[in-house]
């Protein structure tokens, strides 16, 4: 699967100056208030080329928020973001946004293209040829395990679960070397989302994306990410490997959302060692 | 029947033409200006507000509007332009409110998935919010297109072909088959078009390409039949004589359209149904080449002078001075008048023991008092205030077809009536004596433009209607048409028979 994915060459006008080995992303002081309200406050993080980054936390901690300021869909209060160490200000917020795949966590696929015109919107904007746009969008689909007769629907016939795999898919359309991705499995039935999870991970590791994770599945966090930023009120709580932060957690809310998959393995590995113990 | 349908294509055509390039120009202001408001909230409160006042401007008085003001920017102000542009105003409303509001909400998950996937500005709106507004947009067009073909029917007293002329002329001459032919023709184009944008708007929402490819080709069908008769209908060489909206005016414009006809061997039509000033200035535009006028209403609300000479010879001379430096000319005094005239029931006027205005200035307090629209609000109405000191309990305006009805049930008391109308006859109703002479005389007169005033054998033949009709027979001929029923034409060449040589 890696290698047909990995073309990531062919002519294609470099709006911004970065490839997957360049695509860093530093953020610095970065916050967002609405009124009063602080959404993200004083965030500074680093994340180095191809690493995956998970930020978790309970709703409104602003793990969202903090996401979209990245790529410029929420213009921040005040603090910088860089990617490929230049200022995400400098450059025009759709030649950013090319640049960088983006799965929303409504989905929002357009409602009047078809699930192949969906997909290849990014690399139509980039001017690729007919036939790279076809072959890419065949790909996709059969990454995101849709079968390719879906191409040709639209997306008022998908479930949720198809419709979520097709926004993934669009993230990915136009081989990004920067993925930002809220909750990109979350309305899939488990075994989808464990198969998807696992190509996807090898896929970003394949390519060396860089990728920043929003989700609030402690367990696809861990099993995910180089790094877990944990987010409590718009502040960093933690940023650590999963190792650390499952070994050294720095905070009593940290304790609190690692218990539930902690409870649950343990029900497991006590069942399978102990099967009269149910 | 048989002669209102066969003017059925050309109006209808004339009809089609007016309203769908009005729709068309109307949609392509409105569309881009809604566009623009949707990124900037200031102009779409101003675009609606502008448009929605508009709206409140009832669309008769809208394009009668639009004469005085294109005549003051020297543009042609009669006939196709003052319709287009007011049914072009008037067609703005539903496409750019259905619009705005549709752009306004749209899912803000899908216009945030357009930022996020790279769109630029505009191509967000032309590859997004446009495709997901077009429903939207397909109805409120469906909406302008009813109603700019229900308007378009206004645009007959401005000067405009239209179904509107069946209606004007049928409702005037109480010809109840014209007015159907009219209405029904409307209502069946409006109808046509309203499935044309059902079968688009289906065609989109429900993806199916052979319906929108069927309504756009139908569309386009209609548009290119327009264009082409429009391109077509155009024939300079043909004169053009106006008639107002009443019976008597259809007839002497037929009779007169008949003389140069014979006279000049060009083409002659009739435009009907000119609202009372329209006619004038349409005559000093060139846009039409003459019609039967009154020298009361040329000295009162045409040249605005105040008190009329007693002396209609007098008064005549100072007329055709002052017409002559616009270009317009008396072509022949017909020999009838037709003025404002006060009447009544005759029983009534008897047993109250009314003769003259005087008489009825004395119990007219009681009364209530008919008149056509602007009766009150012409100087006739002043000056039989001044000289009699007479008013009415109540003033009622009313569409002047309706006034003998209303006086025959009791509604009203008096009415405004034309000396000519052969209603007072057939009604058997008493005029007034005006023995102050307060009414100035109203002699018909023929007016010609500067086209037909170098045509010296047009002059000539109009010249022959000089004398030629006494009050008597215009009263006959206007019964003829009003109650007995009979076809204009054929009422006009007998009232100019007896003097055909």
């Amino acid at each position: 699967m890696g290698g047909p994915l990995a073309c990531n060459s062919g002519g294609l006008p470099r709006e911004v100056p970065f490839t997957a080995s360049e695509a860093t992303i530093e953020v610095q002081g970065l916050s967002k208030r609405y009124g009063q309200r602080a959404a993200v406050a004083g965030l500074s993080f680093e994340l180095p080329a191809g690493q995956l980054l998970a930020l978790i936390g309970e709703s409104g901690s602003g793990k969202t928020t903090t996401l979209k300021m990245l790529n410029r869909l929420i213009e921040p209060s005040s603090g910088s973001v860089r990617v490929g160490g230049r200022d995400v200000t400098g450059v025009p917020p759709h030649a950013l946004r090319r640049q960088i795949g983006y799965a929303f966590q409504k989905v929002g696929l357009f409602p009047h293209l078809t699930v192949a015109e969906n997909v290849a919107i990014t690399p139509r904007l980039l001017g690729w040829s007919k036939q790279r746009i076809e072959a890419r969008v065949r790909e996709l689909l059969q990454l995101v395990e849709l079968d390719a007769s879906f191409a040709g629907r639209f997306p008022d016939s998908l479930s949720g679960g198809q419709a979520q795999r097709v926004g993934l898919a669009r993230a990915l359309g136009a081989n990004p070397p920067l993925l930002l991705l809220d909750e990109p499995f979350g309305a899939l039935d488990p075994l989808t989302r464990d198969r998807l999870q696992q190509s996807f991970d090898r896929l970003r590791r394949g390519l060396g994306l860089t990728v920043v994770l929003v989700t609030h599945d402690v367990s696809e966090a861990l099993s995910l990410a180089d790094r877990i930023l944990v987010l409590r009120g718009g502040r960093c709580v933690q940023l650590d490997t999963p190792h650390a932060l499952l070994t050294a957690p720095a905070d009593p809310y940290i304790e609190q959302l690692l218990a539930a998959p902690r409870r649950q393995a343990r029900v497991f590995e006590q069942l399978e060692s102990d099967p009269g113990h149910a | 029947m048989r002669e209102q349908l066969a003017l059925l294509p050309r109006l209808l055509t004339a009809h089609l033409a007016l309203s769908l390039f009005a729709l068309l120009l109307g949609v392509c202001i409105s569309l881009p200006l809604a566009a623009l408001a949707s990124r900037r909230p200031w102009l779409a409160q101003l675009a609606q507000s502008a448009a929605a006042l508009v709206q409140t401007i009832p669309s008769l008085a809208l394009l009668a509007l639009m004469v005085p003001l294109l005549g003051a920017l020297g543009w042609p102000s009669i006939g196709f332009l003052p319709a287009f542009i007011a049914l072009v105003l008037y067609s703005l409303l539903p496409v750019l409110g259905n619009t705005i509001t549709a752009l306004a909400h749209l899912p803000p998950e899908l216009t945030e998935a357009a930022r996020g996937v790279g769109l630029d500005d505009w191509q967000q709106l032309t590859r997004v919010e446009l495709p997901l507004a077009l429903p939207m947009i397909v109805a409120g067009v469906r909406t302008a297109a009813v109603w700019t073909v229900g308007a378009a029917t206004l645009a007959t007293p401005v000067g405009a072909d239209s179904l509107g002329n069946f209606i004007f002329s049928g409702l005037q001459t109480r010809n109840l088959p014209a007015v159907l032919v009219g209405c029904c023709a409307a209502a069946g184009l409006a109808l046509l078009l309203d499935g044309l944008g059902k079968l688009l708007l289906s065609g989109l929402k429900k993806r199916r390409r052979s319906w929108t490819a069927l309504a756009l080709a139908g569309l386009a069908a209609l548009y290119l039949y327009a264009g082409l008769a429009r391109l077509f209908a155009r024939a300079p060489d043909t004169l053009v004589v106006g008639a107002k909206t009443f019976t008597e005016q259809y007839i002497l414009a037929d009779l007169i359209a008949d003389r140069l006809r014979d006279a000049t061997q060009r083409p002659v039509r009739v435009q009907a149904s000119l609202g009372s000033t329209v006619a004038f200035d349409a005559l000093c535009n060139g846009d039409i080449d003459a019609y039967v006028d009154y020298t009361g209403t040329l000295w009162a609300t045409v040249l605005r002078r105040g008190a009329a000479p007693a002396d209609r010879a007098a008064m005549l001379a100072v007329i055709r001075a002052d017409l002559a430096p616009r270009g317009v000319t008396v072509a022949a005094e017909l020999g009838f008048e037709n003025s404002y005239a006060l009447a009544l029931q005759r029983a009534r006027a008897e047993s109250w023991k009314l003769r003259t205005i005087g008489d009825l200035a004395r119990v007219s307090a009681g009364l209530v008092m008919g008149a056509d629209y602007e009766f009150f609000a012409r100087p006739e109405w002043r000056a039989l205030q001044r000289a009699y000191g007479i008013d009415f309990r109540e003033r009622r305006s009313m569409d002047p077809a309706l006034m003998y009805q209303a006086l025959q049930s009791g509604a009203v008391d008096v009415i405004s009536a034309f000396s000519t109308d052969g209603r007072i006859a057939a009604y058997d109703l008493l005029v007034l004596e005006d023995e102050r002479g307060a009414i100035p005389p109203y002699d018909a007169v023929v007016l010609i433009g500067r086209r037909l005033a170098q045509d010296s054998s047009a002059r000539a033949a109009l010249a022959q209607l000089a004398h030629s009709i006494d009050s008597e027979r215009m009263r006959r001929a206007n019964l003829a048409v009003d109650l007995q029923h009979r076809p204009v034409p054929d009422v006009a060449r007998e009232l100019g028979a007896p003097e055909r040589r």
